[in-house]
């Protein structure tokens, strides 16, 4: 299997990083950044990652069903992720996420027809100073309401990036 | 030894070394402290929970698993508050349980169904649906059954750590986990079983005993497995004169717990559809069934005639028959049909070794040295498909002594992946690699030495007197294929050698020299098949075979006489280590009988009834031990455990004959002749793949 230019380098320092013994270290940044890249975690990707690691690809599925950040599945192409963690329940996030499923029609860890759009509620994603929360692939949306929701959804739906919809705050990390 | 640290148990002062875990303490002790996915001898886990007792000053209950002891400290394992953390701990691990112990073939033998019975809550305060999988089939022997899983991982780590196979994972996580196989949807791996039969409930199931029977309908009897060199005890389940299953969970026997596929599964020939239920005899080209009394008169009568004209008769010993059988056999052979012709398929060096070792004592190496000693020289054998018990102990010295492994093979070994060094070296070439091991293994302040038939003859001189010059404790162990090939050597299955390895003074033929003599006017075989490799040269031969299936050499003879199997019959055996072991009936022959009564049969036909003797087991027994250096064992020892013989400790007056030493360097799947009669042996995808490679 054969990766980006970019992603073969990094995978490269990942494997540099770790003694020699110990380069299954570099499983789960492989596996993020190649589910980036092929758009989610497949058999391919997992042989591959196993090879190079020298780990068996059974003890890298293992970690792929440990982690909820790591899909089998492709995502689409803005993936919605809504924190329902006490933090963001606390204002509002428990409503958020209704209001996600309402208007996309989606329910969790699942992708419209067009591969647009895929929802999951979230555990916390560390933005509990401004919530509630909504990630949108690495993008985070802070103090979002049910109607900026709407409208981001609509902007996204309407071919629009998210960074041409004014109504909601975005912070790129 | 460590020092020993003072502290109590439920208000009993207790000592043990630091660094004991609080549950072994506990257990030394007559306390019981429960747990699940706790196991002596792997890795710890923690993961069950069961095991939480009372430690003072700590805060919260710890668990005694993965707890060493302390100076001074405090445990309590009968309060109120573990009680009541047991109750729940079980109530919690019920949630998802089906509780189909009716069904269940755990049922019985069950750790969870002991516990709950022991501390649990006969009611559940769980009134949500139960999370249900559906069962998988991951090979012809290994069933999952994911609900009933309690995730105490232990099959993984018996896979992992114990097997070195590493074929069961975890997927999922928390409620979702389940184990899953190596390949997607199905297993790749030894079929060794131990995930099996480490299940505390009935996750994993046997696709051989699944469904049959209850573990109280069993009589459950200890044997020694027959195919292997290395010895392992296999208890056998027993139902009514039928084998339901095979595995070692009261951990008796040179092997503990641990069985491959062959001790555990590959009994099923026994009852296969082509057993040889009536003796035959040669009427007009075709082996037609005859009864016991004509076929015995016919064999008694031709021998009888050739006997008194001294005419040439070869006798082929067998590899997994009994002690008692084989020097039965060699005394007919010697004393009632005058002839030294009495050979077996030869797998190991025995011979040379014993030799080569004279006037030393204590250099063979037993079983049980394989775990103990720290370091260790594999030569020539893949250990781990051909002798997978001495493998896994190994592994296991490794894993708890961190022993060191040299390994010089021809291919890569599964030992290679934890050895320190492993050098590839050609078959027949191995011992080039020596001198550069030397300063390496001179180090060791003691090493096992095991090599299979690629060393033989002046080689196995050449390694002794190697290891000799290391001036440390070495022991050596000379890998032979079959049950009882060692046996066959001690009893004096060879030409050229009597019983304890006493010259014979004239040697006769070997298998070789028999197959090829246009001379030969009988030829009597018991339990060997040495026609699969090529013809008989004599076509005039008379043939007498005593064997369980028509095999390539009983399909040309002139009478077939069907014999018992290791499991139909009583005797002892003696292992690659040269510890003797006793088999027990485990059901009853149909049809045949054991080797040693048609052997006593055939000498009462031809009146040599008083040369040879009773054909009592035990009476033949009391002979070898009056006349086998070494087995001087009385068989009351035997019946508690395996004892090493040492057969010879002096110079062997003739030379071995390493031109006629091969091994068949059977897999995991294969097991001779008899392998081939085994259903699950050859269901197992695993030996397809090994027959296409071969």
């Amino acid at each position: 299997m054969t990766f980006s230019p970019e992603l073969e380098a990094r995978f490269e320092k990942f494997l540099a990083k770790y003694p020699a013994d110990r380069k299954r270290s570099a499983v789960i940044p492989m596996l993020i950044y190649g589910q980036d890249e092929v758009g989610a975690i497949t058999d391919e990707l997992i042989n591959e990652v196993a090879k190079r690691t020298g780990a068996t690809p059974l003890q890298v599925t293992e970690v792929v069903g440990f982690y909820s950040m790591l899909h089998r599945k492709p995502q689409g192409k803005y993936h919605v992720q809504v924190c329902t963690n006490i933090s963001c329940l606390l204002v509002g996030g428990a409503e958020l996420w209704e209001q996600a499923c309402k208007k996309t029609g989606l329910g969790h860890k699942e992708t419209s027809k067009d591969g647009l759009i895929s929802l999951e509620e979230v555990e916390c994603m560390g933005a509990c100073s401004w919530a509630p929360a909504v990630q949108v692939n690495y993008d985070f949306y802070h103090d979002v309401t049910p109607e900026q929701l709407d409208k981001l959804i609509d902007g996204l739906a309407a071919g629009k990036k998210p960074e041409q919809i004014a109504e909601v705050t975005k912070v790129s990390c | 030894m460590a020092d020993l640290v003072k502290f109590t148990i439920d208000g009993r002062e207790i000592e043990a070394a630091a660094g004991t875990l609080v549950i072994e303490a506990a257990k030394k002790n007559g306390i019981e402290i429960p747990s699940f996915c706790y196991y002596e001898g792997l890795s710890l886990q923690a993961a069950c929970r069961m095991c939480l007792v009372e430690v003072e000053k700590m805060p919260k209950m710890q668990v005694a698993c993965t707890l060493p002891v302390g100076a001074g400290m405090v445990v309590r394992t009968d309060t109120e508050q573990v009680r009541k953390a047991r109750k729940t701990t079980l109530e919690f691990l019920l949630v998802n349980h089906p509780l189909d112990c009716p069904v269940c073939d755990k049922g019985g033998e069950c750790e969870l169904q002991d516990m709950v019975f022991k501390y649990g809550a006969g009611e559940s305060r769980f009134t949500e649906t139960k999370m249900h999988v559906d069962e998988q089939q991951w090979s012809p022997v290994v069933f999952y059954d994911g609900p009933r899983c309690i995730l105490c991982f232990r099959c993984v780590r018996a896979c992992e750590e114990g097997m070195g196979v590493a074929a069961l994972g975890v997927v999922n996580r928390g409620a979702q986990s389940l184990i899953a196989p190596n390949h997607g949807d199905h297993l790749e791996c030894d079929e060794c079983g131990q995930c099996i039969d480490i299940c505390p409930v009935g996750a994993l199931t046997s696709g051989a005993y699944r469904y049959q029977t209850r573990p109280w309908e069993m009589e459950h009897v200890g044997t020694i497995c027959t195919h292997c060199s290395d010895g392992c005890k296999t208890t056998l389940g027993v139902r009514g004169d039928e084998i339901m299953r095979g595995n070692n969970r009261d951990r008796s026997g040179v092997n503990g717990e641990f069985l491959c596929a062959k001790g555990r599964y590959a009994y099923d020939f026994y009852n296969h559809a082509e057993r040889i239920q009536s003796p035959m005899v040669r009427v007009g080209g075709k082996l037609e069934p005859v009864s016991w009394s004509k076929a015995l008169e016919l064999v008694a009568r031709k021998f009888g005639e050739i006997r008194s004209r001294s005419g040439e008769i070869g006798v082929i010993g067998s590899s997994h028959t009994t002690n008692e059988e084989n020097y039965y056999l060699q005394k007919f052979a010697r004393q009632g049909l005058n002839t030294n012709n009495i050979d077996h398929h030869r797998t190991g060096d025995v011979v040379t070794l014993v030799d080569a070792l004279s006037g030393t004592t204590g250099q063979l190496a037993t079983t049980q040295d394989l775990y103990e000693k720290k370091a260790f020289l594999v030569i020539g054998a893949d250990l781990a498909l051909e002798h997978p018990f001495l493998s896994y102990q190994i592994r296991a010295s490794f894993r708890h002594h961190a022993a060191h492994v040299y390994t010089v093979t021809a291919e890569k070994v599964r030992e290679d992946d934890y050895a320190v060094r492993s050098v590839r070296k050609a078959a027949g070439t191995e011992l080039e690699a020596l001198e550069d091991l030397r300063a390496a293994l001179a180090a060791e302040p003691e090493l096992v030495i095991l090599f299979g038939d690629a060393v033989k003859g002046d080689g196995v001189r050449k390694l002794v007197e190697f290891g000799q010059s290391l001036g440390t404790a070495v022991k050596y162990c000379a890998l032979v294929d079959y049950a009882n090939s060692r046996g066959a050597i001690d009893m004096g299955l060879v030409p050229e050698l009597l019983p304890g390895y006493q010259a014979s003074g004239k040697s006769g033929l070997s298998v070789k020299e028999m197959l090829a003599s246009q001379t030969l006017e009988a030829l009597w075989v018991v339990g060997a098949n040495p026609l699969k490799s090529g013809p008989l040269a004599s076509k005039k031969t008379f043939v007498v075979v005593q064997d369980m299936f028509l095999t390539e050499t009983a399909q040309r003879a002139d009478v077939v006489l069907p014999a018992a199997s290791a499991y139909e019959k009583s005797g002892t055996v003696t292992n690659v280590c040269g510890e003797v072991q006793r088999l027990t009936r485990a059901v009853t022959a149909v049809g045949a009988k054991t080797d040693l009564e048609i052997i006593g049969l055939i000498a009462k036909e031809m009146s040599l009834a008083a040369t040879v003797g009773p054909w009592s087991s035990e009476t033949v027994y009391n002979e070898i031990r009056k006349t086998v250096k070494g087995y001087n064992i009385p068989l009351a020892m035997l019946a508690v455990q395996a004892q090493q013989t040492a057969p010879v400790n002096g110079r062997v007056a003739v030379e071995s004959r390493p031109d006629l030493i091969h091994s068949a360097h059977d897999g995991l799947f294969t097991s001779g002749t008899l392998g081939r009669y085994s259903k699950i042996l050859n269901s197992v995808m695993e030996s397809r793949k090994e027959t296409v490679t071969a």
